[in-house]
C-alpha cells in the first residue's frame, strides 16, 4: 500500500480526490481485517503516539467527551491496556473471543492539509458467540496522518465510533474494538 | 411460592444456599412483580437529570413508562407515560424540554404539572364531562432523598424515609461530596444482560471476584503506576483500609471502606495520579472536606462503598468514580440495566477529567470491567440450565464472622427477598448490624446546612 500512496494526488485542502478515497479505503479494509483476525498488536500499531478513541453514549451520540458520560474514551495508554487485555485469556468476555466481520462502506475522505486526512464512514460490525448473533451499526469519524513510508499509508491520530443504536440492548456490551 | 423452599439458611454448619429455580422460573418472577417490583421504592432519577423546569426524561420504572420532569413552580414531578384518553405513550423521547407534553393521537395536552390543557374539538364532550381529573395519571407516591428520586407503585406502601431507614446515612456520604451539590453527567450507559437480576445483586457488591474476574482491570492499574504492595495502616499507609458489609434493615445492605491515606490515593480501585499537583488538589478537596464534616466522616467518604437500596438500586461509589446502576427483568433470563455518572459540583477540571477517565476504564459496557461481569453472569444463567440436577447456589462466606470478601451482604438481601417472596422470616447475622460509630460519623451538619 505503501508504494501507492501519494500525497500530492490528496489535492487540495479542502479537497476529495479518488486517489484520496481510495487510499482511505485500502487503509480501513486493513484496519477492518485485522481486527477481524484479532491481529490486535499489528492494529494498535495504525494508531500514532498521541491518540484517541472515542464511542459516545448511545443516548448522546452527539456527546462532549469533557463533560458527558461515554462509552470508550481512551487515550494511547487506555488503549493499549483494551489491546493487550484483548490478547489475554483474562479478557472473559473476549475469551475465547468472538467471531466478528466488519463491513465499512459511505467512505468521504476529505484532505485537510500536509497529508492529514479527515475521514467519514459506516460500519456495520457483526459480533458472533454463544449462539447469538448481535449487530454494531455506527460510523466513524477519523483523522488520519498520511504515513508514506509505513507500512499500512495511514496513522490514526482519532478514532471515533458514533453507534447507531439507541441502546445497547440486547447486546450488553462492546467487548470487541469497533 | 407458598410451600417452596428457595432459601436455606443454616446458622449450625454454617451454611446459606440459594435454589436455582428463584433464577430460571416464571413463576418466581411473577411473584417479584406483585411482592416486590409493585410494593418497594424503585429509583426513578436524581433531581439534576431534570435542572429546570419544563426539563424532561422519559424512562421505565419497574416494568412501567413514567415521564420525569420538573414543573413551573420547580417541583419535581412523576407522571405515568400514558394519555388518560386512549392510552399512548405520551412522550417519547429520551430527553427534552418543552412546556406542554402532547400526545399526537388525538392532539391532548398537558402542562408539565401534569394538567390536561387542551383536547381538539373539545365542546363534543359536553359541559359535564371530568376536564379535571383527565391529568397526567401519577404513581401513588412519588417523594426523594438527598436529590434521589423514587416512587412507588404501591397506593398501602410505607413513606421513602421509613422506607430507606438507615440506607439514609449511607446516601448521605455520596450526597455529602460538594458544598454546591452533586449532579448526573449527560449520557446514560443503556445495556442488557441475558441472565436474571438478582445475579447483578450479588455481583455489584461482591467483592470476592474481583481478583479473579476483573484481572485484567488490576493489571491495568498496575501499569498506571498504583502501587498495590503498600496497604498498611499507619503513617505512611497508601492505601484503603476494607470494613466488612453492613446489613442496613429492610433488605438494603453495603460494604465500604476507609481511606487510611490521607487522600494519596482515590479509593482502592482508582488509577495513579497522572501527577503530584492532582494529587495535591485531591487532598486539598479532602482538608475542605474534613472542615465540613470532620475526618472520621470523610476517610469514609473517601474509602468508598456499594451500596444496594432494596430491591434494584445500587449506588457504587469508589471514589475515582460513582455510578448510580438499576435494573429490571424483562424475563427471568434478561435484565435491562441503566447507569449514570454522578460527580460533585464546582469540581477541579484536572480532577474531573481523572474521575470521568476512570469511571469509564471500570464501568460501563465498554470499560475494562464491567463486560467480563456480563459474560460472569451470562455463564451463571447458562450454568442455571440445569439447575435440577444442580439445583443449588451457595453463599456462606464469611458467616463464620470473617469480615473480608464477605457474602453477608448477600445473605441481607436474600433474607429480605426470602420473606417478600415466601413470607418465611430469617433472623438478620448479628455481627453485620447497622452501628452508626463502627465507620465514623458526620461532626457537623450536611452539606446543604454547611452551603453559605
Amino acid at each position: 500500500m505503501s508504494a501507492a500512496l501519494d500525497v500530492a494526488a490528496f489535492g487540495a485542502v479542502g479537497e476529495r480526490t479518488l486517489a484520496l478515497r481510495h487510499a482511505v479505503e485500502e487503509f480501513l479494509y486493513h484496519d477492518a481485517d485485522l481486527l477481524d483476525r484479532w491481529r490486535l498488536a499489528e492494529w494498535l500499531a495504525l494508531f500514532t503516539d498521541e491518540c484517541s478513541y472515542l464511542v459516545p453514549s448511545t443516548d448522546r451520540p452527539e456527546g462532549d467527551p469533557f463533560t458527558d458520560l461515554y462509552l470508550i474514551q481512551d487515550d494511547r495508554f487506555l488503549l493499549e491496556q483494551r489491546v493487550d487485555s484483548l490478547l489475554t485469556k483474562t479478557a472473559w468476555a473476549e475469551s475465547p473471543h468472538s467471531r466478528t466481520r466488519r463491513l465499512v462502506t459511505n467512505v468521504v475522505a476529505t484532505h485537510l492539509g500536509e497529508g492529514a486526512v479527515e475521514v467519514r464512514a459506516n460500519f456495520l460490525i457483526t459480533r458472533s458467540r454463544k449462539a447469538t448473533v448481535d449487530t454494531y451499526p455506527g460510523h466513524y469519524e477519523m483523522l488520519l496522518e498520511a504515513d508514506p513510508g509505513g507500512e499500512a499509508g495511514f496513522r490514526i491520530r482519532m478514532r471515533k465510533a458514533v453507534l447507531a443504536l439507541e441502546e445497547l440492548r440486547p447486546h450488553g456490551r462492546v467487548s470487541i474494538i469497533l | 411460592m407458598a410451600g417452596t423452599t428457595y432459601v436455606i439458611d443454616d446458622r449450625e454448619t454454617p451454611r446459606f444456599r440459594v435454589h436455582r429455580s428463584a433464577m430460571v422460573e416464571p413463576a418466581v418472577l411473577d411473584l417479584e412483580r406483585a411482592n416486590i417490583f409493585d410494593r418497594c421504592w424503585l429509583y426513578v432519577g436524581h433531581e439534576s437529570e431534570v435542572a429546570n423546569p419544563h426539563d424532561f426524561r422519559t424512562r421505565r420504572v419497574g416494568g412501567r413508562p413514567v415521564i420525569f420532569t420538573r414543573d413551573a413552580t420547580g417541583s419535581v414531578r412523576v407522571f405515568v407515560n400514558s394519555c388518560p384518553h386512549r392510552g399512548m405513550e405520551v412522550e417519547s423521547r429520551s430527553e427534552g424540554h418543552g412546556r406542554f407534553l402532547k400526545c399526537f393521537y388525538h392532539g391532548w395536552s398537558f402542562d408539565t404539572a401534569g394538567e390536561l390543557v387542551a383536547m381538539p374539538d373539545d365542546e363534543a364532550y359536553g359541559p359535564n364531562f371530568d376536564r379535571q381529573n383527565m391529568c397526567l395519571p401519577r404513581p401513588p407516591h412519588v417523594d426523594s432523598y438527598r436529590g434521589f428520586v423514587f416512587l412507588n407503585w404501591d397506593p398501602a406502601a410505607i413513606d421513602l424515609g421509613t422506607y430507606l431507614g438507615n440506607a439514609r446515612t449511607i446516601l448521605d456520604l455520596v450526597a455529602d461530596q460538594s458544598e454546591h451539590g452533586m449532579s448526573v453527567l449527560g449520557g446514560t450507559h443503556l445495556y442488557s444482560m441475558r441472565a436474571n437480576w438478582k445475579l447483578l445483586v450479588e455481583n455489584s457488591f461482591d467483592a470476592y471476584h474481583a481478583m479473579t474476574t476483573h484481572q485484567r482491570y488490576i493489571d491495568m492499574l498496575k501499569a498506571s503506576g498504583r502501587d498495590f504492595s503498600v496497604r498498611q495502616v499507619g503513617p505512611a499507609a497508601r492505601g484503603v483500609a476494607r470494613r466488612g458489609p453492613m446489613d442496613l434493615g429492610g433488605g438494603h445492605a453495603v460494604t465500604g471502606s476507609v481511606d487510611t491515606s490521607d487522600g494519596d490515593v482515590l479509593g482502592a480501585l482508582g488509577r495513579e495520579f497522572p501527577d503530584e499537583a492532582a494529587r495535591a488538589k485531591h487532598k486539598a478537596r479532602r482538608a475542605r472536606l474534613v472542615e465540613l464534616y470532620g475526618e472520621e466522616w470523610v476517610n469514609r467518604m473517601l474509602g468508598g462503598r456499594n451500596h444496594l437500596i432494596f430491591p434494584n438500586l445500587f449506588v457504587i461509589d469508589l471514589v475515582m468514580g460513582c455510578t448510580i446502576r438499576t435494573f429490571y427483568p424483562d424475563a427471568p433470563d434478561y435484565m435491562e440495566v441503566t447507569a449514570w455518572e454522578l460527580v460533585p459540583n464546582g469540581e477541579d477540571e484536572q480532577l474531573r477529567h481523572l474521575r470521568m477517565s476512570n469511571f469509564l476504564t471500570f464501568w460501563g459496557p465498554a470499560g475494562l470491567a464491567t463486560p467480563d461481569d456480563v459474560e460472569a453472569l451470562e455463564r451463571c444463567q447458562r450454568g442455571f440450565a440445569a439447575y435440577q440436577a444442580a439445583p443449588w447456589n451457595d453463599l456462606s462466606r464469611g458467616m463464620n464472622g470473617h469480615p473480608v470478601n464477605s457474602e453477608a451482604q448477600m445473605r441481607v438481601f436474600w433474607r429480605h427477598w426470602n420473606k417478600l417472596i415466601t413470607g418465611e422470616e430469617l433472623s438478620p447475622e448479628d455481627h453485620i448490624l447497622f452501628d452508626p460509630e463502627r465507620d465514623g460519623r458526620r461532626v457537623h451538619g450536611t452539606a446543604a446546612e454547611a452551603r453559605p
